[in-house]
């Protein structure tokens, strides 16, 4: 076996983040100095853990001085929600749990119908009423910049107004450092100390500090089918039409969200160097190697974001 | 290589979407379904060949009216340096917008037009790079195919910026012949200027040395957050935290704390990596103190013989962001300078500088863009040093109480001086 090329490989792939973990520190810290009720949003998936690990550093030997907030459609993998309940339970937080499903039930949501139908888009309306019953002033979110066109126009500190919509056009500018929380009764802030990660930066944290994630992070086999291009995978959640026919593949998920509308990649990465590696050599983005939402429309995103999405 | 943050400034018109469109490509930091998505939208509009400047136009109404709204922040990678691109447009709000994005980058690049020289915006951009004390600056002498590949326009005009930049202090300044469009120079040197000598633009980025840039003298720590864990075994802890704005903290340091005034040793330090000896500027800290003396975030951790100016009084040049209230005598607005919040009052308004003659001009505000010299007068004394010698404790934002947005951006001057 010739080792040296996979080696050139994985020398490619590192990359040094102290300056990136000593960003995220910062802002996190800053948050909980000057607002009176943030949270986290923590869905399980790979950017809310190193999130929240850095959340961990940032406040040691203290525990994490604020509750996790998880947005839950009901269309999880299951592997996703039982991490997401241990992680807590370890970590020592506390777990604030919104349902889609509550919402639907309540009305304010409707549920969609159809082949490709998603709870995706409801999230947002479930995500603005637990801001509101809980009164939380910052939300941190795991967003990064290089993950979309919109967001790489979004600011660390991102002001959401009384409807939780942001505005492209009128943004805080943010300098040295400095950040600016001021905000009115109703109005609320995101705030996303990862906006300056790559999505190789965030395996690099995770390989150095050798990181649990859900197992569906990593190759394994799994019934899918094709849509739009890309892999589905068959759940409770999510059945294929008459006409998708159903393979087996080795496959692993780069992003981990709603089952509905997030695709697999075949991969035979097992590892959290193999992941590390295939993501240093990767030639597609990681949202549109994975993510039908993102498909809808040229500016899915940035119309999401005005609304109140993540 | 430590990463590299470094600032675009240019309008449409120079080929600055265009630059950066061929640096992510031809460094191969460009993915597949990117690219295609930006081949398929210039296709759609019967372009010639692929516009790269599509990939750095993030949002609806730029798509739409062809502009660029605001700061875009761009990444990538070579083996050698990570960088991250604040990609700042030139043409509207271009002090707002430059000032946003360059804050706090090692390197700026301006672009040059080589058919059309240094142009009025070309030295406001290099002014508001000087301002902001931006380290190391690139002037891109872009357009070169135009002009026939002439070391002789290429010549004329880098003396023509240096010239203008007699005026104003840059400690690093370098030229570089391009064509964005035909990517000669960008990332590979290419065949069509043999007579320069120099890097391409992206071998001087992987190359540019910035670990002395930051200020390693003056030891600043300002408490940001005081970690008392609830805990038991642990109610004795008293663990101060922040990012170091300065010098080198040591564990054996004699420090004092203001503005108590109380002096005291470090015994510990902590970083996301553990425990460590020291830690220098730009290091996000919890640092453990011998005596245990009341501080509170907002208290600044310092040498006793190197010591911040404590001061009510700022003598500061002010770049004002707001379109809907402007700067003007007597008013009160919020103020944050590192971890510490207050209110300050504008005692005087000396005069409006121009960013493109430097001529001061007498004046009784400041609206969006401009940018002028102001003394001010704080509600709670402040722990400063001259913004030339630490962007950190020589820089502040003003805040609009009624609508809490960022209005103005300032930069301390030096007081003896």
């Amino acid at each position: 076996m010739h080792v040296a090329g996979h080696d050139e490989k994985h020398q490619e792939a590192v990359r040094d983040v102290r300056d990136l973990v000593d960003e995220s520190i910062t802002i996190i810290r800053e948050v909980v100095a000057e607002f009176e009720n943030p949270a986290m949003l923590f869905s399980g998936g790979k950017d809310s853990v190193v999130m929240l690990h850095l959340a961990a550093l940032a406040f040691k030997p203290a525990r994490v001085p604020f509750p996790v907030v998880h947005i839950d459609t009901g269309h999880n993998f299951r592997e996703v929600i039982e991490f997401r309940d241990r992680t807590v339970e370890e970590m020592g937080v506390r777990l604030v749990v919104g349902e889609v499903e509550d919402s639907i039930r309540r009305g304010t949501a409707v549920e969609q119908t159809g082949v490709g139908s998603s709870r995706n888009p409801l999230q947002t309306i479930t995500l603005l009423e637990c801001i509101a019953e809980h009164r939380f002033d910052a939300l941190f979110g795991g967003a990064r910049r290089d993950e979309e066109r919109a967001r790489a126009k979004e600011r660390v500190y991102s002001l959401r107004d009384t409807f939780g919509q942001w505005d492209p056009k009128n943004q805080r500018p943010e300098l040295w450092g400095v950040y600016n929380g001021k905000h009115r009764t109703g109005e609320h802030f995101r705030i996303f100390p990862l906006s300056n990660w790559t999505e190789l930066d965030i395996w690099n944290f995770i390989h150095q500090r050798n990181i649990e994630l859900p197992s569906i992070y990593y190759a394994h086999e799994r019934e899918v089918f094709k849509r739009l291009g890309v892999w589905m995978a068959v759940s409770e959640h999510l059945a294929p039409e008459p006409e998708e026919e159903v393979e087996v593949r080795t496959v692993r998920f780069r992003t981990v969200g709603d089952a509905t509308c997030t695709a697999a990649v075949e991969s035979v990465a097992y590892s959290i160097e193999d992941v590390l590696n295939e993501t240093a050599a990767a030639r597609i983005t990681e949202r549109g190697a994975t993510r039908v939402d993102d498909k809808i429309s040229e500016a899915g995103m940035e119309d999401r974001k005005r609304r109140g999405y993540f | 290589m430590k990463t590299l943050r470094f600032a675009t400034v240019g309008s449409v018109d120079d080929g600055k979407s265009t630059l950066i469109g061929r640096l992510l490509h031809d460094s191969k930091s460009i993915f597949e379904d990117q690219l295609e998505h930006v081949a398929g939208v210039s296709r759609k509009r019967g372009d010639d060949y692929v516009d790269l400047s599509l990939l750095t136009d993030g949002l609806r109404a730029e798509r739409e009216q062809g502009i660029t709204i605001d700061v875009a922040w761009r990444y990538f990678a070579t083996p050698k340096r990570s960088f991250i691109v604040a990609d700042c447009p030139g043409h509207v709000q271009y002090t707002r917008n430059m000032i946003t994005g360059s804050s706090n980058v090692d390197l700026a690049i301006v672009l040059v037009d080589a058919r059309a020289g240094v142009m009025e915006q070309t030295r406001r951009h290099a002014l508001l790079a000087s301002l902001l004390g931006v380290p190391h600056l690139v002037i891109c002498v872009n357009k070169m195919d135009l002009v026939g590949y002439d070391e002789d326009r290429f010549m004329a005009v880098r003396a023509e910026f240096e010239e203008f930049a007699e005026k104003i202090r840059f400690k690093d300044v370098t030229f570089i012949p391009i064509s964005a469009l035909v990517g000669d120079n960008v990332v590979e040197r290419g065949e069509n200027m043999p007579w320069y000598t120099g890097h391409s633009l992206l071998g001087h980025l992987e190359n540019v040395y910035t670990a002395s840039d930051g200020n390693l003298v003056d030891a600043r720590l300002p408490v940001q957050y005081v970690i008392r864990p609830q805990r038991h075994g642990m109610e004795d802890y008293r663990g101060y935290a922040g990012r170091v704005a300065g010098g080198v903290l040591r564990v054996g340091d004699r420090v004092v704390v203001l503005p108590s005034g109380f002096e005291t040793e470090i015994t510990r330090i902590e970083t996301a990596e553990g425990e460590v000896e020291s830690a220098k500027n730009g290091r996000a800290v919890c640092v453990q103190l011998a005596d245990d003396i009341s501080i509170s975030r907002g208290d600044m951790i310092c040498r006793p013989e190197n010591r911040p100016r404590q001061t009510q009084e700022l003598d500061a040049m002010v770049a004002w962001m707001s379109g809907e209230v402007s700067l003007e005598p007597g008013r009160i607005y919020g103020i944050k300078h590192t971890t510490r919040a207050a209110r300050a009052r504008v005692d005087s308004l000396r005069y409006r500088l121009d960013v493109t003659t430097l001529k001061r001009t007498e004046c009784t505000s400041l609206t969006a863009n401009d940018i002028g010299r102001v003394h001010i007068h704080t509600t709670e004394p402040l722990f400063v040093d001259a913004y030339e010698r630490n962007r950190s404790t020589g820089s502040f934002i003003l805040i609009d109480e009624a609508s809490g947005a960022t209005v103005g951006a300032g930069m301390i001057r030096d007081s003896r001086a």
